[in-house]
């Protein structure tokens, strides 16, 4: 029974990743190569919905505004171990999610430390509350998605777009995150999709929500330099956003990597 | 007598250009300095203004504003005249110093450790560094792009916080400001303007 019920969610996640495939790679579809590389020649990711996208943006901004931002500098007050000890907990959480996408990347080393990195903290940890694992020499650790999955794979990321509430996304990573709720996520499938005893739907949602307001209290100047800074505020955080996903999907803190020098090379005032 | 004049002429020259331009051993030591003397600003008992306008010093000595203007306007920059060239960067580095000023500014004593660099090519160096944690935020890693064509006097071009280019950024920003503005310049222009005046 309990293999029927595997086949099925690895069926629903091939199926996705297939159909992904299939959509946001025009080459594959056997279309013009030629038309694909004029359109998209820099590399850059096309804003099919800027309309749209900009409604659902300013939206999200006034939301920021009334919800997100003060709960986020509510949450500032907690004392720092508080914080660290939250914010280690979703760190561990999101470890169900990274370590299937280490080994789907092909980076069985690193999922092998990272299954380390659970066990320890999950346990010696006290459900991850403290990281154990760091203190020897387990640290370091990168978050991956399935997004960053299909990127890995070489789905192209499709159009830009904004979702609400959730935030920057392209199709590529929308369809990737689609995954957590198709058994790509143990603990969604312990909490919502089927309820145990000790933990329910609440727990789940209240992780999330807590996630946005751990990331947000962490950034909170940093998001209010750039928007003062901006005179397109939209266009920055999406640029920020691209250059993130970019930089995470080539799995490399090396900079020279991930970005591309040949602008800067014609530039010359000296 | 004649050959004496030169000759003092000469020393004189070469005497003045040595006190104004220090030579860095290397890309590492020029942002150390940099980044000391910024600290040193912040840090220090004087007013939000004296200090943006101390900022604002150091970026005009050390930051290639020019090169970064240029490079912001990607594609645009070879459909423009050279009247709008010249307006573009009057009002780019009133706007980069503004804007430089007052991101820094909100900063009270950041402790920044200069950890590394990496020669790319002739013209470019990557030094590495990280900005200490606080009890606001954790440890942010930051890399400059160090334009050296002049090893004597080298500029900043770039800095690339937790892996993102602010110059890129920024092009992307213009670049969507001008594409909205159905391909004009002058749309650019207006907005700088606006963002000057604030």
């Amino acid at each position: 029974m309990k293999d029927t019920i595997k086949n099925r969610h690895m069926y629903r996640i091939l199926k996705i990743i297939i159909i992904s495939m299939l959509l946001f790679n025009p080459s594959f579809a056997g279309s013009d190569g030629q038309k694909d590389l004029s359109n998209n020649s820099n590399g850059e990711v096309k804003d099919c919905f800027e309309g749209l996208n900009r409604g659902i943006f300013a939206f999200n901004q006034a939301l920021d505004n009334i919800v997100v931002e003060p709960l986020a500098k509510g949450y500032r007050l907690l004392p720092s171990p508080i914080r660290t000890g939250t914010s280690n907990v979703l760190s561990n959480l999101s470890l169900v999610i990274t370590i299937p996408n280490n080994f789907l990347q092909g980076e069985f080393e690193l999922a092998g430390k990272n299954s380390g990195r659970f066990l320890l903290n999950s346990t010696i940890g006290i459900l991850g509350f403290f990281d154990p694992a760091s203190k020897i020499g387990l640290n370091n650790y990168e978050k991956e998605d399935w997004g960053q999955t299909l990127g890995v794979w070489g789905v192209d990321e499709g159009c830009y777009i904004v979702l609400p509430i959730l935030g920057p996304s392209t199709v590529r990573d929308t369809v990737g995150s689609l995954a957590t709720y198709m058994g790509g996520d143990s603990w969604y499938n312990i909490t919502v999709k089927n309820d145990t005893r000790y933990v329910s739907d609440f727990d789940y949602y209240a992780s999330v929500a807590t996630n946005g307001i751990d990331f947000r209290a962490k950034n909170i100047e940093s998001f209010q330099n750039l928007e003062t800074n901006s005179i397109d505020f939209y266009a920055s955080v999406k640029s920020l956003y691209l250059q993130d996903r970019k930089k995470k999907i080539a799995n490399s803190d090396y900079i020279t990597e991930t970005m591309d020098d040949s602008d800067w090379e014609e530039i010359e005032t000296q | 007598m004649k050959s004496l004049n030169l000759k003092i002429i000469i020393l004189f020259i070469i005497l003045i250009t040595s006190f104004n331009s220090k030579v860095f051993a290397n890309s590492m030591d020029f942002i150390s300095e940099l980044t000391s003397n910024a600290s040193n600003i912040l840090a220090s008992n004087q007013s939000k203004s004296e200090k943006m306008n101390q900022l604002i010093g150091l970026a005009e000595i050390n930051v290639d504003i020019d090169g970064i203007g240029i490079y912001t306007l990607g594609k645009y920059r070879k459909s423009l005249s050279e009247d709008q060239i010249k307006e573009y960067e009057i009002l780019f580095r009133q706007y980069f110093l503004k804007s430089f000023s007052s991101r820094l500014s909100e900063y009270t004593d950041p402790k920044i450790n200069v950890l590394s660099e990496e020669v790319i090519n002739k013209k470019y160096t990557i030094v590495s560094s990280v900005l200490e944690a606080d009890d606001k935020r954790p440890e942010i890693k930051i890399d400059w792009r160090v334009y050296t064509v002049n090893p004597e006097k080298p500029l900043v071009r770039d800095l690339i916080i937790e892996g993102l280019s602010l110059a890129r950024t920024q092009r992307e920003e213009f670049n969507s400001v001008i594409q909205n503005g159905d391909g004009k310049i002058e749309v650019l222009f207006l907005n700088l303007r606006e963002f000057i005046s604030k």
